[in-house]
């Protein structure tokens, strides 16, 4: 019977409310102090914001010769490419 | 709301019916007790209703007593981010048709991309070479991801499924030879991610549901109900922070769930239109979202809430695709109208928006160590930028 069925979905979701509303929260000033420290201490390893030094960045090669690539790579040369 | 009509007609209908039924039997002595049961019936779906809608305010109020500041306020002493020289670096053509969905290997260089005419191709990222190429039975592609151990990738669409293909290190060898089909879902696939192994697989689908799988058997380890449309996207919590993925579907609805116990911690319904993409904050304890009301919204998950918004006027066109960079300051999102855009998350400002493709951007994904992202895009090309 559609009642019956419609019963049974108000009641999930009226149970799954019940779930959602007792979740711990923290005040907004916290959790955003806390994504602040966390891009804060990892700033320095992140590439795409800082940059790396030259050489040390794959993408930034030029795809001229992949052996040629794996060598420069492997002697730690700075050609200066890009 | 979708709910609170059906309840309406369910009750005007019942209780039409109710009249029929009296006026037909008048004389059958089960009479009273069926009108009275239909009442009950009337009174539980009632009460549930008001009980429903008590709850969801109280939940509201909860949310604002906690909202005492804005992040981008929380982070004006913080120092503005400098102009970015973010270019491609490399153009990978190959795709026939529409690159729907792409996925970096964890070696940081592989590159696994679906498109709509059914190719699932490997590119090694750094030479532009073709690994490997696989043509799948169906059209649209859309979902495809590579396996921790970088052995197997996965991909599905329009056939309903999730297959998975070893990778051969034989360039001859047949890889749809060896495919495996692991989810079944009753519409399109739209999301696939692998868990921690190459054991189990995290789906999402057009038939509203996400599910997880033993890749192995085939078999289904846990559901997860409750958007009320089309799942579009998935992801999983950075492993340290538990057993948890968000997904997020047409009903604008971003949902957080329990992977153990298949219920749904968590729901967020800010969005104004579809939710294209979902991805977690690098920490855990927040995730992002694009949506097609051309916005992208970060929801902390501990104050339980949104908590910044990354728009624009000028911004019209919907957002397909989100992804993070390594710290978390940045957030790349791509774009309907072709471009990237490139937001400090913190801030709340755009700090670069990115050229280079001739039609929308698909996808887009931050490389495994940080130091690129790839995005995809219906001019059949993929390009990454660094």
């Amino acid at each position: 019977m559609t009642s019956t069925s419609t019963l049974s979905s108000m009641r999930r979701l009226v149970e799954q409310l019940k779930l959602e509303a007792s979740v711990e929260r923290i005040k907004v000033s916290q959790a955003a102090a806390e994504l602040q420290q966390y891009c804060l201490q990892n700033a320095g390893k992140d590439a795409l914001l800082v940059g790396v030094p030259t050489g040390s960045n794959p993408f930034r090669e030029p795809r001229s010769c992949s052996i040629g690539q794996d060598v420069v790579l492997v002697l730690g040369l700075d050609l200066g490419l890009d | 709301m979708v709910v609170c009509c059906c309840l309406g007609r369910t009750a005007t209908w019942v209780s039409y019916q109710l009249k029929i039924h009296a006026q037909k039997y008048m004389r059958s002595p089960l009479i009273p007790e069926m009108a009275t049961q239909e009442v009950q019936l009337n009174e539980t779906l009632a009460h549930l209703k008001s009980e429903s809608e008590s709850l969801k305010s109280k939940l509201e109020e909860e949310r604002a007593k906690l909202h005492d500041v804005e992040l981008h306020q929380v982070a004006e002493k913080v120092e503005g981010l400098g102009q970015f020289v973010m270019k491609t670096r490399r153009t990978l053509k190959g795709h026939g048709n529409k690159v729907l969905c792409m996925d970096w290997c964890k070696d940081k260089r592989r590159i696994v991309s679906s498109s709509q005419d059914g190719k699932v191709i490997v590119w090694d990222a750094f030479t532009t070479n073709k690994e490997h190429a696989v043509t799948m039975p169906c059209t649209w592609v859309m979902a495809c991801a590579y396996a921790p151990s970088g052995c197997a990738v996965a991909c599905g669409g329009l056939d309903n499924k999730c297959s998975v293909y070893p990778l051969s290190l034989d360039k001859n060898e047949n890889l749809a030879a060896k495919k495996k089909s692991v989810a079944m879902h009753t519409n399109y696939l739209s999301a696939c991610s692998f868990t921690n192994s190459d054991m189990q697989i995290l789906t999402s689908s057009g038939d509203g549901t996400c599910a997880l799988w033993d890749v192995e058997s085939g078999q289904l380890l846990q559901s997860f109900h409750g958007h009320a449309a089309d799942v579009l996207c998935l992801d999983l919590a950075p492993s340290e922070t538990g057993n948890t993925f968000v997904s997020g579907g047409c009903d604008k609805k971003a949902n957080v769930w329990d992977m153990r116990s298949g219920q749904c911690i968590q729901s967020f319904e800010t969005h104004e239109s579809d939710i294209n993409s979902v991805r977690y904050y690098p920490s855990g304890d927040a995730f992002a979202s694009g949506s097609d009301d051309a916005t992208c919204r970060l929801y902390d998950l501990r104050a339980d809430r949104e908590v910044a918004i990354y728009s624009k006027e000028s911004i019209i066109f919907g957002v397909s695709s989100v992804d993070f960079s390594l710290s978390g300051r940045l957030l790349f999102g791509g774009y309907n109208d072709y471009t990237i855009n490139v937001w400090d998350v913190l801030k709340g400002t755009r700090v670069s928006i990115l050229f280079g493709h001739e039609n929308r951007v698909s996808t887009l994904r931050v490389s495994p160590d940080g130091t690129a992202f790839s995005t995809g895009s219906w001019d059949h090309t993929l390009r990454i930028w660094a």
